[in-house]
This record gives C-alpha cells, sequence and structure tokens, in this order.
C-alpha cells in the first residue's frame, strides 16, 4: 500500500509517497539516490548500512521506512557541515588510517557518530560494544577504535594512541 | 636518503574523505541507462546429470530479456586449468554450479524468472574427501579427466633427505590440515556488461586484475565470433580484495553473455548468501610433513606431502603450492627439502587466491613443527629459530637471492616484547616467523606494470598507474614515491588506476607486489620527468643541469639557492613559448626476477619480505577458550613508505589470520555451505580486538622504492602457528587442524588427560576410535 511520510533528512524536511514494505535502506538508496550508505548483507549482520535516527544507529535494512515518519534521519551524506568541512567523527577516520577500501566506512561513522552523541568521553570497552555490530575486513579495527577515541578527544587536544595498541 | 619530506610520513589514505563522506562509488552504486539486472541458477545437487531444463515459463514472464543455459552458449573455459564453462550443461559437479541465467527489467522479475525455471537433475554419487576421491573405485568429477588427480604435480626436491633423516639427531613426524576459509570483502562482487552499436565491450567490474580481465573477456569475445573488437575494463571502488579478484567468474561471463543476447547493459550483483557460496575460499590442505635436525639444532631437512581438495573446478587455488614452496624451501636455512603435492578434484567448491597464498597454510605445519622440533631437540623455541635464521646476501637452496633479511632482528624483537614477565597457570607465548616475496613474484611471463604521467601548467600531475587499489592504499604509497622524487606535495598528485582505455598493463593487485612493482614503475616514469624538468630549468636559470635539486614545487640552484624557480611558473614559460612543450613521461618497470623453472626452482621474487609473530595466550582448561592477551608481528619491511597504511596492513592481516587460526570455517556438508551468513561464519569483530604491536625493521632494500618491500600478506602469514605454539605452551596440547576451536582444545586436553575422546569431531565428522 501507498503511503506518504514526512521526515528529516539530513536537515531537509522530506515528503515521499512509500509502500509499506520498503525499508529505510531502500528508500534512501534506490528511491532517493543517497548512495553512501552501503548494503553489506540485507539481514542486519554488517552494518554497513547504518544511520542515524533520533540520534540512535540503526540498520537502515532492517528499518521499516514507514518507521522514519516524523522523525529525524542523518545518513553518512548528512554528517559534514554544509560548506563541507568534515564532522570530527569522519576527519578522525581519515587521519588515522580507519577507512582503507571503505565500504563500511559509512555504517562505521554513523555508529561511532551515535555513539559519542550518547557518550562524549567512551571508554574502549564502550567504543567496542558501539561498533560491534559493524564489520570491518580490512583493518582489524584498531585503527577505527583509535579514530572514534581521537575524534571523543578531539577538543581537549589529546592526541595519545589507543593504550591497547602501544607497546608496554 | 635521511632528507625525505614525503617518504616515511603518515599520509592519510588519498580517497579516505570521498570514503568517510560515502562520496565514493563502488559496483553497487554504478547503474547505466536502459541496464538489465541479471541473475544465476544453481545447482541443487552436489553432483548430477542435468536431464533436462525448462525455460519456458521464465521466457514468457513478463520483463524478462534473456535467458540462458548451458547449451546456449558458446564453449568458454575459465580457470588456470580452464575446466570451468560459465553455464554448465550434461552436468553438475558442485553446488555453485551454474546452471542457468536470466536478464529482466528489475530484479525482482529475474528472481521471478529463476524460480520458474524447472531442471531436471539425476542425482549421481558424489566424493567430497580428496584422499577418497584419490581411490581408484571413486566418481570421478571430470569423465574426460580420467582421473580426480589433476595432471599438475608439484615436485621440489633438492639435496639428500633420505640420508640428511639417517643423520638427524631429532626428527619429528606430523599431520596437519587448513579447512576452507573466505575472504568476507564488505563489498559484494558484482559486475555490468555493456555492448556498444558495433559490438565493443565495457565491463565495469570489481577487479584485482584489469588487464588480465581484459585478456579473459576478448576471449569470450572471440567465443561469441567477435574476434576483433575492443573489451575495456573499468574498475570501480572496490570494497575489499585480498585475493577474491584475481580470477574472473563465471557471473562476469555470463553478465556479458546475457548482454550479448539482451542488446542491454546487465548487471549482476552477489548478495552476501552468494558471495559465500558462489565466490571461491582459501585453499584447504591435507600436510604431511616431517623435519629433523643434528645435535646442535641446525636444520638437516624438510619432507612434505600435502594433498589440496580441488574441489569441483580449478582457479588460483591449485597453484598454491608455487607459493608454499617458498617457506617449505626458505623459511629457515634447510640445506635438504623434499615437497609433494596433489591436487584432487572433489565435489566440493574451489578455491581462489586468497592473502598469502599458501603461504598461511604451508606455515602453519612448518612453525607448528619447528615448536614440536625445539622441543625434542631440549632447545628453547626462541633459540631454536635464532640458530636455523636466514640472514641476507644469501641465496637459497630452491634459488631465492635474499638481499636484505631483518629475520633475526623480527625474533629478537618479538622475544623481547613477550619473554619477560610472571606467567600464570593456562598462560602460554608462541612464535612463529615467515618469509614471503616482496619484490613481485614472477607468476605469469611478465611482472610488469606500466605507468604514464603527465604534468600541467601549475606542477599538478596526473598519474595513470596499471596497479589496483582495492582499499590497501597503492594510490597513496605511489604518489608518495612520485611527490618524493619531483620535490611535489601529496595533494599535487592525482592517481588514476581504474580504467584498461587509460592506465597501463599490470599483471595484477597480487603477491603484495603493487608498492615495489607498481612503485618502482612510477619511480622510473617520476625520473623521466624530473630530467625534462632539468633540462628546461638549467637552460632557463642558467645553471648546471648536475645542480638542480627539485624541493617544495621549486626548482633551486644547489650552488646558488638565488637562483630558483617556481615549478609551475617554469613549466608555463616552457610551453607558451615557441617550440614550447608539455611534460609527459611513460614508464614500464618490469622485475629481473625468474619464473620458476621445471625444477621449480628459479628467483621468484628481487627481494622477501621476513617477520616474527608472538602470541600471549591464557587457555581456559574448563571451557577450551583461547584468549589472546597480547600479539606481537615484527616485520623487516625493507622501508616503511608510509608507516599509518603499514600499520593498517599489519593489524587487518593480523586480525584476519587470528581468525584463520581460532574461528573461521566455511562449512560444507556433503558439498554444501551450510553457513552463508555473518551469523554462522565468524569473522571476528570489534570485541574480538587484542592489543597489538606492529613493529617493523627497515633494512632498505637496494631493489625497493625508497628501499621497500611488500608487506600486503604477511600480517596473517604465521598467526595461526603462532597462536597454536602458545596454547602447546600454555596447556601442553599440539592442535593441528584449523580452525582451533574450544571445542578441539577441550577435546585435547582431554585426550591428555586421560580421558574418553573417542566419539566424532563435531566440525570434520572424523570419527575416533574409542580403542586407541
Amino acid at each position: 500500500m501507498d503511503r506518504e511520510i514526512q521526515f528529516n533528512l539530513n536537515g531537509n524536511e522530506t515528503t515521499v509517497v512509500i509502500k509499506d514494505h520498503w525499508t529505510l535502506l531502500h528508500l534512501l538508496r534506490e528511491e532517493l539516490g543517497l548512495l553512501g550508505t552501503k548494503e553489506g548483507c540485507g539481514s542486519g549482520e554488517c552494518g554497513a548500512c547504518t544511520v542515524m535516527v533520533d540520534d540512535l544507529a540503526v540498520n537502515a535494512c532492517l528499518y521499516l521506512a514507514v518507521e522514519v515518519d516524523s522523525k529525524k534521519v542523518v545518513t553518512i551524506e548528512g554528517l559534514a557541515s554544509a560548506d563541507g568541512e568534515l564532522h570530527p567523527v569522519q576527519k578522525a577516520f581519515v587521519e588515522n588510517g580507519g577507512i582503507q577500501c571503505g565500504f563500511c566506512s559509512p555504517g562505521m561513522i554513523m555508529s561511532a557518530t551515535a555513539l559519542l552523541k550518547e557518550n562524549a568521553t567512551p571508554e574502549e570497552d564502550d567504543i567496542k560494544h558501539a561498533i560491534a555490530g559493524n564489520i570491518c575486513r580490512c583493518t582489524g579495527y584498531v585503527q577505527i577504535i583509535d579514530s572514534i577515541r581521537k575524534a571523543a578527544r578531539a577538543e581537549e587536544g589529546d592526541t595519545v594512541r589507543v593504550v591497547a595498541w602501544q607497546d608496554d | 636518503m635521511n632528507n625525505l619530506s614525503v617518504v616515511g610520513q603518515r599520509i592519510p589514505k588519498l580517497d579516505a574523505a570521498e570514503k568517510a563522506t560515502g562520496r565514493s562509488r563502488y559496483i553497487q552504486d554504478v547503474t547505466l541507462p536502459g541496464m538489465l539486472y541479471g541473475k544465476i541458477l544453481y545447482s541443487k545437487y552436489a553432483h548430477a546429470r542435468i536431464v533436462r531444463i525448462d525455460t519456458s515459463r521464465a521466457r514468457k514472464l513478463e520483463g524478462v530479456r534473456a535467458v540462458l543455459t548451458g547449451t546456449d552458449i558458446p564453449e568458454i573455459r575459465m580457470g588456470v586449468y580452464k575446466d570451468n564453462p560459465p553455464l554448465k550443461s550434461g552436468k553438475v559437479r558442485s553446488y555453485r554450479d551454474e546452471v542457468a541465467a536470466v536478464a529482466a527489467v528489475d530484479l525482482k522479475t529475474a528472481e521471478e524468472a529463476i524460480r520458474l525455471i524447472e531442471v531436471t537433475y539425476e542425482a549421481l554419487p558424489a566424493v567430497f574427501d580428496p584422499e577418497t576421491a584419490m581411490k581408484k573405485e571413486a566418481p570421478l568429477v571430470h569423465e574426460a579427466h580420467k582421473t580426480n588427480v589433476l595432471k599438475m604435480p608439484w615436485k621440489l626436491h633438492y639435496g639428500d633427505v633420505e640420508a640428511a633423516r639417517s643423520e638427524a639427531a631429532h626428527i619429528v613426524e606430523d599431520r596437519f590440515s587448513a579447512t576452507w576459509v573466505t575472504h568476507c570483502c564488505l563489498g559484494t562482487s558484482g559486475c555490468i556488461a555493456d555492448f556498444d552499436h558495433d559490438n565493443h565491450l565495457t565491463v565495469y567490474s570489481n577487479t584485482q586484475i584489469p588487464s588480465l580481465a581484459q585478456k579473459d573477456f576478448l576471449g569470450t569475445l572471440k567465443a561469441l565470433g567477435l574476434k576483433d573488437r575492443r573489451a575495456r575494463v573499468i574498475k570501480p571502488c572496490i570494497g575489499g580484495g585480498f585475493g577474491s579478484k584475481l580470477d574472473t567468474y563465471a557471473y562476469e561471463h555470463v553478465a556479458i553473455l546475457l548482454a550479448f543476447h539482451a542488446r542491454k547493459p546487465v548487471k549482476i550483483q552477489f548478495d552476501r548468501k552468494e558471495e559465500f557460496i558462489a565466490t571461491s575460499t582459501r585453499q584447504p590442505a591435507i600436510m604431511n610433513i616431517v623435519q629433523g635436525c643434528d645435535e646442535n639444532g641446525r636444520l638437516l631437512f624438510r619432507d612434505i606431502r600435502m594433498i589440496l581438495d580441488n574441489g569441483a573446478y580449478t582457479s588460483w587455488g591449485a597453484t598454491t603450492p608455487s607459493v608454499m614452496m617458498l617457506p617449505i624451501s626458505s623459511l629457515y636455512r634447510v640445506p635438504n627439502v623434499r615437497y609433494e603435492a596433489l591436487c584432487v578434484y572433489t565435489n566440493n567448491t574451489y578455491a581462489q587466491a586468497m592473502r598469502g597464498y599458501g603461504n598461511p597454510q604451508a606455515t602453519f605445519a612448518i612453525e607448528s613443527a619447528m615448536d614440536a622440533l625445539a622441543a625434542k631437540a631440549g632447545i628453547d623455541p626462541v633459540e631454536f629459530r635464532r640458530i636455523n635464521a636466514n640472514h641476507g646476501d644469501e641465496v637459497t637452496p630452491q634459488g631465492f637471492r635474499i638481499t636484505t633479511c631483518g629475520l633475526a632482528g623480527c625474533i629478537d624483537k618479538v622475544a623481547e616484547a613477550l619473554g619477560g614477565g610472571k606467567r600464570k597457570k593456562g598462560e602460554g607465548v608462541g612464535y612463529a616467523s615467515l618469509v614471503h616475496v616482496g619484490g613481485g613474484a614472477r607468476v605469469y611471463k611478465s611482472d610488469g606494470c606500466g605507468t604514464l604521467m603527465k604534468m600541467n601548467d601549475y606542477g599538478q600531475l596526473d598519474l595513470f598507474t596499471g596497479a589496483t587499489d582495492m582499499g590497501q592504499g597503492a594510490d597513496t604509497v605511489i604518489a608518495q614515491i612520485v611527490a618524493e622524487e619531483l620535490g611535489l606535495h601529496i595533494e599535487d598528485i592525482h592517481v588514476i588506476h581504474s580504467d584498461t582505455d587509460i592506465c597501463p598493463w599490470d599483471v595484477g593487485a597480487h603477491a603484495s607486489r603493487t608498492t615495489f612493482v607498481a612503485g618502482n614503475s612510477a619511480l622510473g616514469a617520476a625520473r623521466q620527468l624530473r630530467s625534462q624538468i632539468v633540462k628546461i630549468a638549467s637552460r632557463v636559470l642558467d645553471v648546471d643541469p648536475q645542480d638542480i635539486r627539485l624541493n617544495d614545487r621549486m626548482v633551486i640552484s644547489r650552488q646558488d639557492p638565488e637562483k630558483k624557480i617556481e615549478l609551475g611558473k617554469l613549466l608555463r614559460k616552457s610551453h607558451f613559448s615557441p617550440g614550447g612543450n608539455m611534460l609527459m613521461a611513460e614508464y614500464f618497470y618490469d622485475p629481473d626476477n625468474e619464473n620458476l623453472g621445471r625444477d621449480f626452482k628459479g628467483n621468484l621474487s628481487m627481494t622477501y619480505t621476513f617477520g616474527t609473530h608472538g602470541a600471549r595466550v591464557r587457555v581456559d582448561e574448563e571451557t577450551g577458550k583461547v584468549e589472546i592477551l597480547r600479539y606481537v608481528a615484527a616485520h623487516d619491511v625493507g622501508r616503511a613508505i608510509n608507516p599509518l597504511l603499514l600499520e593498517g596492513q599489519v593489524y587487518g592481516g593480523v586480525m584476519m589470520g587470528i581468525g584463520y587460526a581460532l574461528t573461521e570455517q566455511v562449512q560444507l556438508e556433503k558439498g554444501e555451505i551450510m553457513n552463508p551468513n555473518f551469523r554462522d561464519y565468524k569473522i571476528l569483530t570489534a570485541k574480538d580486538t587484542v592489543p597489538i604491536a606492529a613493529p617493523f625493521l627497515e633494512t632498505t632494500d637496494a631493489e625497493g622504492p625508497y628501499g621497500a618491500k611488500g608487506i600486503g600478506e604477511p600480517g596473517c602469514v604465521p598467526t595461526a602457528p603462532a597462536i597454536a605454539n602458545a596454547i602447546y605452551d600454555a596447556v601442553g596440547v599440539r592442535i593441528k587442524d584449523l580452525p582451533i576451536t574450544p571445542e578441539r582444545v577441550l577435546a585435547a586436553l582431554k585426550k591428555k588427560g586421560g580421558d574418553d575422546t573417542c566419539g566424532i569431531d563435531p566440525l570434520t565428522e572424523k570419527v575416533y576410535d574409542c580403542t586407541s
């Protein structure tokens, strides 16, 4: 059945007619052409499709489009500021080797951003927990965790590497 | 060489911001006007005769534009052994056999059409174990081949193994096995095939071998009667490679065939389940090893026999013994070596290249047996490895010329990091080393890579390389090398590596060769460009060419630093004057390495990468669970062109290696993959990360660009034996089969304790006799 929904997408009020069975991922990628959000498995196992709905990280492949009605959706395309300045999480991923093939990166960055919104000073275990649903095959997660830690500490000017990776 | 300004810097990957903002386009994101969606029907049996295929209902479905079966297509044979047609006819030999394909206006219609194809099979007896498949009475996978054993004998022998064996003071003999694991690229495989009006073909594919794929696709064009047509390969951003894309697959050829018949572009995009069942695995192996040393702990011989489950068709997995020979003959000094490997057809899935290319399997057997031999000789395992370590400037008996070798330094680094400290009950430390090709690998007749470059009037460079970046950072490393040579900033260099119509030839992103080979190729072109700049500057500044240096976008006289000109200004002067010129350069670098000869000897690579890994583990004796407390992976990298990306390669490799050691397995039950998803195939997550240190030694190899060696694969090579050795050190049980699951550790602990361990291994279904 067709249904009209209205939601805030990356800062813009958006009205679309959707079908009830569409996932948010389908709406974003196939209907709205926002290709930054990736599909890695289509069944909620890999996290590549993670976006934020009302500041919470969700798997867009499992989330029905109808559920975003009157909510706020942020995708990877909506993270940088309007003038192109990277979001601190994006910047940290770029600078600290958090990105290799990049296929997991949009979802990983959205999960990290949602974490920092909820907890501005996460411990290493909090970071690991927050991205436990985001699979990465390239990096071994080391530099991703490092990136998130640095994004969290960016304002404090902390440039210390993640404790776990340092030599004793 | 210490005054480097770009090489050696922790420069972020050039395309990282594009990827961080979701702008990068992967095959998933590419569509063409009028594009159709292709789908493949796979076999329902591991081995069966195809009695009849009825496609009539599929053809009648609205929106279907092409339906093909094995009898509709010309003779096309894929793979190294040319035994694999893209659509099968007559019979199927594995569950991943492609039986039919459709193209339709949308994915849903294509899927519906696939469901409407009716195939009648007549099941045939099948064989799933390579040792059974070698028996005379075993069913034949390929009748025309007359035997299940491939006519691809891998035999290396030098010295006198029998004599050495009789002289040896200590000998160990054992059997190890490594099972199927798979690449798990986050971006699944896919391609689009598109013919123009004149039947020239363009294929968009996330391949690691654009030039070789182009050759394969030309073969398919030829089979279609289009011998004189062109094939262009465009490579979108690749969502992970790890060797999975080193061959062309059926889906690529099927897309071409569908596009040819439908006269429209056709896209085939794998879903995750298809990625698991229809792409290839790492080569499994059964490995028997005998190894002996003298009373002083010097290795005297190694004698290894392997049986490789080839699966139903032959891709690069069958050639992994060529790389297994490297550690077998040259990991540590071994004067007498014998190695034989047989590849055997079964009705299982078939293997491909995967990061390390046979080396992780062979090193698992070798390094596990090294520890056992050290124990037998009563020598500390670290000391045992020091005694036998390779050295620089020597030729190994297989003919590998070791130029620089930091192995002893790596052993020391790891031992120092892990050796000390109190050890609690259930804790142990294990070591394993590696040797891998670090300066290309002459697998094909050419190991070359071409570079073209042109510089604009502002000193900005467009660099067209044959190299493939799939996330490892080839683009960035090449740019750093060129920026260093030409006194440019990293942002002045635009690396293009995506299109066979634009970029020169390259043999592919394999064998950890890209930094070395593509780096040297780019360096060669940059040197030519540099000499053109110097020539112009010498005239304009009126100084001797020898006197000129390039730095920070400036051209400067060394003698008289007042004589200088901004590079862009110089180029504009040169361009916009009578008889003006543009700066362009080309270079093709083909290293002076050798193909292995008929005796499998020869200097395969220009230089060799060494390393040592060590793990400190805790084994829970109640549950069999292994916890890695600390992991150290030291490598001789020649020179770190970019330590940030280098560490990324090592961390990523180690975590992939830990998965190989402890958790990952493609579970086949009578040829059928039972865990084609991330729920049941246990790839490690962020919660499974362990503290990893990745120190590196710089030996500045004379052949490498700025001294660099390749480091793409080594991270996952000695991981499994380092962990297995640590488990032995911790609780005294040696696990000989991968993955080292808690069940296996527990069973071994019970057996050691004298408990009843008979029954069926839950992973292999092997029955252990209760009387033995």
